[in-house]
C-alpha cells in the first residue's frame, strides 16, 4: 500500500578538517512516500542541509544508499545523474545568493529547459516560462528584471519556478522561508502547498523552525549532530515527543499566545564536537537524563510505536 | 500612572535618509513610550524602521544620509536630540545600551572578552583595570559564563555564548534602558530560549527598562509588557500584551498573527498579508497599510487615520474604528 | 495572463526593458568625476592612436630625418619642437601612442585569455590542478615583471611579436591569481550549486555562472595591467630592447633625448614624451579606481 519515492539507507557524509574527520551526517536512514512531505528539523550544524545536498549528490556522500524510484542513484555515472536531476530539484534558503545576479528572471527560469532541450524553439520555452511565472505568482512584467531589483519573496518565487521548470517529482526545500518576513513567509508556504497538491510533488522540507515544519509536513525527522534521533508522523511527534532533545526543542518554541504557558526545558552544557565524535549518544552531554551508559554506548534508532522511531537508551525510564 | 514614570518618550519623530536615489522615509511621526522597569516590544517587518528607532535613541543614525527632520526623544526628561556628542558618549553604555542582532560582529576579535567587558567599567565608572576585570568576572557569572573563560577570545565561544558576552557588555554600565535589536534572531531555538530566560532574570534583578525590537510575536508574548506595532516607520497599534494579543484591532496586526503557522491546528491554511511593504521612498498618501488591507475603504488611501483609544493604553490608527465601535470588538475579531 | 503563443521573446523584450547591471555600474561610474576624467583621457589617447595615419604620414612626418630643422624649440610649425635629427616631436608622440596602446592592449588581452583560463580552471576545480597551476604561476611571480620581460627579450630577440609575447608571459600570472581568487569566492555561492542541481555541465557553469560574476575585480586589474604594460614597453624601449628606431615610442624617444637631458634648452625633448607616459598611466589608474568603486556593490 505504501508507495515509496525515496529511500535513504545509512547515509554518511564526512568532511576532512585539519582537526580530524567531521561527521556532518552519520548513518541516517529514512523513506519518503510519494506526494508526502518529510520535514527535517534541527539546529545549525546538525547536518540537515548536508543531508539534503547529499541526497541530490550535490555533495558526494561518504557512504550509504540513496534509492530513488527503485534506483540507487549513488551508482549512476555523472551523465546519468544529470538526467536524474530532472526528477530531483532543490529550493534554496537564501533567495539573494541562489540566483545568478547577471541573469534576468526569464533567463534563470529558462536555463534548465535549455539544458535538457525540453522545447523546440525559444518561443515555446518562453511560453513555459510565462506559464511557470503565473503558477508561482510572478507578474509577466517582471520577465526581464534582474534579481537585485526584486524583494526576497519574489526572488524566492523565481527559485521555485526554476526548480519546477523540469517538472520534477521530488524537491528538497532547504529552509525556503527562513530568510523572509512573516507575512511573505506565509505567502510562500501557501504557494508551496498549493503546488504540491496541484502537481503531486514530494517534498523534503529542511528547516530550523518547528512551527513551520509542523504546519507543512506529514512526517517529521529531528536531527542532532549528524544523527536522526527521532522520526514520527507530525501530530504524533508534537503530541508525544520521546527524545529528550525533541522535548527541549518543542518547549523552546516561542508561542505567540499570552495564555499558553509551558514548562521550558532549558538545555545545559556545551554541544559535543562533530569532529571525531565519541561512540556515545551525541546528546548525552546536554541531556538531563543521561547516565553512565549514555556516554559509552551509541543508541540504536528503533521503532517504538508504529511509525515512531527514536534513538535513546533511556526511553521509557523518565 | 504611566505619566509619572516615563523613562523614554519619543514624540512625532521623523527620520529620513537622503541619497541620490531619493528620500527614504524611515520614520514617519513615530511615537513611543517606555516606562521605568517596563519592557516594550517593537514589532514589525524588515524595513519598518525598527533599527532606525533604536539608533535614533542612541543618536547613532548614520549621517549623512540620515536626517532627523522633527520630533523629540525625551530620555528621563531631557531631549536626546539636543545633547552634544560628548554627553551622548557618556550616556551610551552607562544610561542606554544596545544589543545588536549579530553577536559575531559586535565583539572585537583581537581582545579577550574580560578586557572588552572591563573597558566599560574603566570608561564609565573610572575604576582601575584590576577592579574592572573583577567586576567583569562578576557579570560573566551573571550571564551564565564561568569567570575563568574571561581569558578567551570571542572565536572560542559559540553563538549563544557570544550573545551572552554582548549582553554582559551591555549590562556592565548598569543602564536604565536596554535596547535589544533582534537579540536572538541569529541563534538556535534552544539557545534562544536560554538567552531569553537569562534576559528576563537580569531585567527583573536590575529593574532595567527594555526596548525589545523583534519580528517574532512569540518572543513578545514571552518577555514584553507592552507592544507597539510599527509599519512603514509609524506605530499603528499599541497596547498591553493582553490588548494586542486578545483584542487585536489593526488589520496589519491581525495579518501578522494570521501569517503564523498555528501549532494547535496544523492543517489550517495560512492567511498571509497580500502584497509587499510600500516603497519607503514613495509612501502612499493615506494609511500606509491601505494598499495591502482587506478592509480598505475609499478614505484609507486619501487621509491618514486618527488615533482611537480603546482604553488608557491601547490605541489604534485605522479608519475602521471610532470611539464607539473600538470598545465593542470592532470590525476585526480574532477570538 | 497573456501567455498565448503570440507573445514572442522579442515582443516581451521590447515591452519590458531590462535595466541591467551594466547600466547601474555606468550610473555609479558617471558620478565619479576623476574616473570620468580618466576615461575621457584614455578615449582621446586611443582615438589619437587610431587616427594617427590621417594626421601625419609615417614616412614623411614621423621617420624622415631632416637635419636642417633639428633641435628646434616648439613653434607654430612644430608645436612641440623637433628632435636631434629634425623629426616633429608631436608627430612622433602621436604615432608613439600606437605602439603603446596597441602592443599594450594586445599583450593584456592575450594575458587576460590565458591567465583567465588558467585561473578559472585552478579556482573551479581546486585540489591538485590548482596546486600545479598556481605553483608554476608563483615561479613567474617570483621574478620582477620588467626584469622577466628584459630576459625574455634578450633571449627571443628584438621584434614586435616577441615583445608582445614577453609582455604577455609576464602579465599572465597576475591574471591567473586574480581570476582564481574571484572564482573561489563565487564558486561556493548558492547559485553555482543551483546550476549543478538543474544539470549544468562544468563548462557551462564556468562560462555562464562563475566567470560573469567574477569579472569585476578582473576588469579593474585589466586597466591597471594595461598601465603596467605600457610602462614596461617604455622601459624596455628606453633600454633599447623594445621598439627600435626609427619607429617612435615614448620610452624610446626618452632614450634618444638622453644626451640632451642636461641642457635646459632642450627640456621639451624629454618633457613631452615623459608627460605622455605619465598622463596615460595616471588616466588608466583613475579609470581603474573608478571602475572598482562603480563595480563594488557595497557602495551601491
Amino acid at each position: 500500500m505504501t508507495d515509496t519515492l525515496l529511500e535513504v539507507k545509512g547515509l554518511k557524509k564526512y568532511f576532512n578538517t585539519p582537526r580530524g574527520q567531521l561527521h556532518a551526517v552519520d548513518d541516517v536512514s529514512f523513506t519518503i512516500e510519494r506526494g508526502k512531505t518529510l520535514g527535517i528539523v534541527g539546529e545549525s550544524g546538525c547536518g540537515k542541509s548536508t543531508t539534503g545536498r547529499a541526497i541530490l549528490r550535490l555533495l558526494e556522500p561518504t557512504a550509504g544508499e540513496i534509492i530513488f524510484e527503485g534506483q540507487n542513484i549513488e551508482e549512476l555515472s555523472d551523465n546519468t545523474m544529470r538526467e536524474m536531476r530532472r526528477d530531483m530539484q532543490i529550493i534554496f534558503q537564501d533567495p539573494f545568493s541562489s540566483l545568478n545576479p547577471r541573469k534576468t528572471v526569464s533567463q534563470t527560469i529558462m536555463e534548465p529547459m535549455q539544458i535538457f532541450n525540453l522545447y523546440n524553439s525559444k518561443e515555446e520555452c518562453m511560453e513555459h516560462v510565462l506559464h511557470l511565472m503565473e503558477l508561482v505568482g510572478l507578474a509577466e512584467r517582471l520577465v526581464n528584471t534582474y534579481p537585485h531589483e526584486l524583494d526576497g519573496g519574489r526572488r524566492q518565487r523565481i527559485g521555485i519556478a526554476r526548480a519546477l521548470a523540469l517538472e520534477p517529482k521530488f524537491i528538497v526545500c532547504d529552509e525556503p522561508v527562513s530568510a523572509l518576513d512573516v507575512s511573505i513567509q506565509a505567502q510562500i508556504l501557501n504557494l508551496m502547498k498549493e503546488l504540491q497538491n496541484q502537481l503531486g510533488l514530494t517534498y523534503m522540507f529542511i528547516t530550523h523552525d518547528l512551527s513551520v515544519v509542523n504546519h507543512f509536513s506529514d512526517d517529521i525527522g529531528v536531527m542532532y549532530l549528524g544523527k536522526l534521533i527521532e522520526k514520527a508522523p507530525a501530530d504524533e511527534l508534537f503530541e508525544h515527543p520521546m527524545h529528550p532533545y525533541t522535548q527541549a526543542l518543542l518547549s523552546a518554541i516561542p508561542v505567540p499566545d499570552i495564555h499558553y504557558k509551558t514548562e521550558r526545558v532549558l538545555l545545559k552544557g556545551e554541544i559535543t564536537s562533530p569532529i571525531e565524535p565519541p561512540k556515545a549518544c551525541r546528546f548525552a552531554a546536554r541531556c538531563r537524563y543521561a547516565t553512565e551508559q549514555c556516554h559509552n554506548e551509541d543508541p540504536e534508532f528503533r521503532e517504538v510505536t508504529p511509525g515512531h522511531f527514536v534513538s535513546c537508551l533511556r526511553l521509557g525510564e523518565f | 500612572m504611566e505619566q509619572k514614570d516615563v523613562l523614554l518618550d519619543i514624540k512625532d519623530l521623523v527620520v529620513e535618509f537622503r541619497t541620490d536615489d531619493g528620500v527614504t522615509h524611515a520614520l514617519n511621526h513615530l511615537d513611543l513610550q517606555i516606562n521605568k522597569g517596563e519592557t516594550l516590544g517593537l514589532v514589525g517587518e524588515t524595513g519598518a524602521g525598527k533599527t532606525t528607532t533604536g539608533l535614533s535613541i542612541l543618536k547613532l543614525v548614520p549621517s549623512p544620509p540620515g536626517v532627523t527632520v522633527q520630533g523629540s526623544i525625551m530620555f528621563d526628561g531631557e531631549d536626546i536630540r539636543e545633547q552634544s556628542e560628548k554627553v551622548m558618549m557618556t550616556l551610551r553604555g552607562s544610561e542606554i545600551s544596545m544589543i545588536f542582532q549579530d553577536p559575531m560582529t559586535s565583539l572585537n576579535p583581537v581582545h579577550v572578552i574580560e578586557d572588552q567587558i572591563a573597558e566599560v567599567y574603566e570608561y564609565h565608572q573610572k575604576v582601575s583595570h584590576e577592579k574592572a576585570v573583577e567586576k567583569a568576572h562578576e557579570i560573566l557569572e551573571l550571564v551564565g559564563i564561568p569567570a575563568d573563560r574571561g581569558k578567551e577570545y570571542p572565536h572560542q565561544f559559540s553563538g549563544g555564548m557570544k550573545q551572552r558576552v554582548v549582553i554582559a557588555i551591555a549590562l556592565a554600565g548598569n543602564p536604565r534602558l536596554l535596547i535589544a535589536d533582534e537579540p536572538t534572531t541569529a541563534l538556535d531555538v534552544t539557545i534562544q530560549a536560554q538567552v531569553l530566560e537569562m534576559m528576563k532574570d537580569l531585567r527583573n534583578k536590575f529593574g532595567t527598562s527594555m526596548l525589545m525590537i523583534t519580528h517574532d510575536l512569540g518572543i513578545v508574548a514571552d518577555i514584553c509588557d507592552k507592544v507597539s506595532i510599527i509599519y512603514a516607520g509609524h506605530v499603528v497599534e499599541h497596547g498591553n500584551l493582553e490588548d494586542i494579543f486578545d483584542h487585536t484591532r489593526h488589520p496589519y496586526t491581525e495579518g501578522l498573527f494570521n501569517s503564523l503557522p498555528n501549532l494547535n491546528d496544523r492543517k489550517a491554511m495560512l492567511k498571509p498579508i497580500r502584497g509587499l511593504m510600500p516603497d519607503p521612498t514613495q509612501l502612499p498618501p493615506g494609511c500606509p497599510f491601505a494598499p495591502r488591507c482587506d478592509y480598505a475603504m475609499d478614505c484609507c488611501s486619501k487621509s491618514k487615520p486618527k488615533r482611537v483609544y480603546r482604553n488608557d493604553e491601547h490605541y489604534v490608527e485605522c479608519h475602521l474604528y471610532n470611539e464607539q465601535n473600538i470598545k465593542e470588538g470592532g470590525v476585526i475579531n480574532r477570538d | 495572463m497573456a501567455n498565448t503563443g503570440n507573445s514572442s521573446v522579442s515582443d516581451l523584450q521590447k515591452k519590458y526593458k531590462k535595466s541591467g547591471m551594466s547600466r547601474q555600474v555606468w550610473r555609479r561610474f558617471k558620478r565619479n568625476k576623476t574616473a570620468m576624467l580618466g576615461l575621457i583621457i584614455i578615449t582621446l589617447i586611443v582615438i589619437m592612436a587610431v587616427i594617427a595615419p590621417l594626421i601625419y604620414d609615417y614616412n614623411e612626418d614621423v621617420i624622415k630625418q631632416n637635419i636642417k630643422e633639428k633641435l628646434q624649440a616648439p613653434s607654430a610649425k612644430h608645436i612641440l619642437g623637433t628632435d636631434h635629427v629634425g623629426r616633429d616631436v608631436l608627430a612622433r608622440i602621436i604615432w608613439g601612442a600606437r605602439a603603446s596602446v596597441f602592443i599594450g592592449l594586445a599583450a593584456v588581452a592575450l594575458a587576460f585569455i590565458v591567465g583567465g583560463a588558467l585561473g578559472s580552471i585552478a579556482g573551479y576545480y581546486g585540489g591538485r590542478v590548482d596546486g600545479i597551476i598556481m605553483r608554476i604561476m608563483d615561479i613567474f611571480l617570483a621574478i620582477p615583471g620588467t626584469l622577466f620581460a628584459i630576459t625574455l627579450m634578450a633571449a627571443l630577440g628584438k621584434s614586435i611579436p616577441n615583445l608582445v609575447i614577453a609582455l604577455t608571459i609576464s602579465t599572465i600570472p597576475g591574471f591567473a591569481r586574480i581570476v582564481r581568487s574571484s572564482v573561489l569566492i563565487v564558486r561556493d555561492v548558492d547559485y553555482i550549486e543551483a546550476a549543478k542541481a538543474i544539470g549544468c555541465k562544468n563548462s557551462r557553469i564556468i562560462f555562464q555562472h562563475v566567470l560573469p560574476n567574477s569579472l569585476a575585480p578582473v576588469i579593474v586589474h585589466t586597466t591597471l595591467s594595461v598601465a603596467t604594460v605600457i610602462l614596461t614597453i617604455a622601459g624596455l624601449s628606453y633600454l633599447g630592447l623594445g621598439i627600435s628606431a626609427p619607429m617612435p615610442e615614448w620610452g624610446q624617444m626618452l632614450a634618444e633625448a638622453r644626451n640632451y637631458i642636461i641642457n635646459p634648452k632642450y627640456t621639451y625633448l624629454t618633457l613631452f614624451p615623459g608627460l605622455s607616459i605619465m598622463i596615460t598611466i595616471l588616466a588608466l589608474n583613475l579609470l581603474g579606481d573608478g571602475l572598482r568603486d562603480a563595480l563594488d556593490p557595497r557602495l551601491k
